[in-house]
């Protein structure tokens, strides 16, 4: 995954008819990482769905070099499955085999949880099972939105392994978070300097 | 391939798993049980008109699962899972559609074989509905599908995708019940085309249909 890239050149995001920031440039390469912040509301989930892929670039290119992995709000995982099971299904499509589920489910601390069905995991299990998937992809790219929402002290530490062991790799992240992210010298993206001029917006 | 099992074999695997398998069949044997009540015990009357009630039953029952073929999934990101492993929605719609005709399909076939006995077909007839059957179920599943892409993320998807299907499968049901009264055959060659052309078309318009319905 040592080639891996993200590059976003002057990119714009338009939803809902309301331009919600324009811009955006930013170049990732192997080993880097970058964290969003701004105040609710402001893109940053958009951001990261546009450098997934999923939403269109209102202006501006987005260039990716590797596999995406995203979490986000939503688990994406069948929920009368054991846990193993629905990620392995994922770890299948990813061609990753069986291991890559087990070393996932160790690295999220959910190895206890491998036969327990997903709906009756809590909400602090889910963040970590959709983390597990993450991991199990093998994909160079990480996109997290709010990957620290509900999780324990404890947990956390699990996460900030998780993202140091993949950054280290030569993985790329690029994470919304309000709380701290053990990510080395990140580019911290303010998206709230990148909103549209009031002027230019008003009819 | 290899993806298509992959991504079939889980659909299928859910629609198994949420029962949703034994609700057309369900159906069908309680519309074909009512209608004798509604026109009466008359025997030769429900032999004349029962095929073409059990198509209109068939083609009602291939719509119940309709709200949970795309919705759930969508809801739930595995569809923008799917889509950011480079996996193009033409393929999850295409294997989603195998899934559901081998999940009603074949079910329903085997179900009209109690609900002709019921309604007193006679053998000829119910050879046509069986022939008529596996030719347009796929047709059905296909049409199904396609409102479920088209609807899903709508409220009350369910009630639109009745609307929408339902003008949708007028010349199925003409060709289909047409099958049964026509000694020529013409009628099933045209349910073959229309079935065909359904096929051919709902992974390509359901794709896009998922892929404008995403936010």
């Amino acid at each position: 995954m040592s080639d891996a890239a993200l590059r976003l050149t002057d990119v714009a995001c338009l939803r809902g008819g309301r331009m919600l920031f324009r811009g955006v440039s930013l170049t990732l390469g192997p080993g880097e990482s970058a964290l969003l912040t701004g105040p609710n509301g402001v893109g940053k989930s958009s951001l990261l769905r546009l450098c997934a892929g999923l939403l269109p670039a209102f202006a501006g290119t987005v260039d990716r070099r590797g596999g995406i992995a995203l979490t986000d709000e939503r688990l994406a995982l069948d929920m009368d499955l054991p846990l193993a099971t629905a990620l392995a299904f994922w770890a299948q499509l990813d061609r990753a085999g069986p291991d890559a589920v087990s070393a996932a489910l160790d690295a999220m601390a959910l190895t206890r949880f491998a036969d327990v069905p997903v709906r009756m995991l809590s909400t602090g299990q889910r963040k970590r099972a959709m983390l597990a998937r993450v991991i199990a992809s093998h994909a160079p790219i990480w996109l997290l939105d709010e990957p620290g929402n509900g999780l324990d002290s404890a947990s956390t530490d699990l996460l900030g392994a998780a993202v140091a062991t993949h950054l280290a790799s030569g993985g790329i992240v690029v994470a919304a978070s309000h709380q701290p992210l053990p990510m080395t010298t990140p580019l911290t993206l303010a998206l709230a300097d990148y909103l549209p001029d009031a002027m230019e917006d008003s009819p | 391939m290899r993806l298509l099992w992959l991504l079939a074999r889980r659909d299928l695997a859910q629609a198994w798993a949420s029962g949703g398998l034994w609700l057309p069949v369900a159906f069908l044997l309680l519309v074909a049980s009512l209608y004798p009540f509604a026109v009466g015990p008359d025997a030769a009357l429900l032999a004349r008109t029962g095929g073409g009630m059990l198509w209109i039953a068939a083609l009602l029952a291939s719509l119940l699962p309709v709200d949970r073929l795309i919705a759930p999934d969508r809801d739930a990101g595995i569809l923008d899972q799917i889509a950011l492993r480079g996996i193009g929605e033409e393929m999850v719609v295409l294997a989603r559609l195998i899934a559901h005709w081998l999940g009603f399909g074949p079910a329903l076939m085997i179900a009209t074989l109690p609900a002709a006995a019921l309604l007193k077909l006679d053998g000829g007839t119910i050879w046509m509905l069986e022939l008529g059957l596996l030719v347009g179920t796929p047709a059905l599943a296909a049409l199904g599908l396609l409102v479920a892409t088209l609807t899903a993320g709508l409220r009350s998807s369910g009630a639109l995708a009745g609307l929408l299907a339902l003008p949708l499968a007028v010349p199925l049901l003409i060709f289909g019940a047409g099958t049964l009264g026509d000694g020529s055959g013409a009628a099933l060659k045209f349910l073959a085309a229309a079935s065909l052309l359904l096929v051919a078309l709902t992974p390509f318009a359901g794709g896009a249909a998922i892929r404008a319905g995403r936010e």
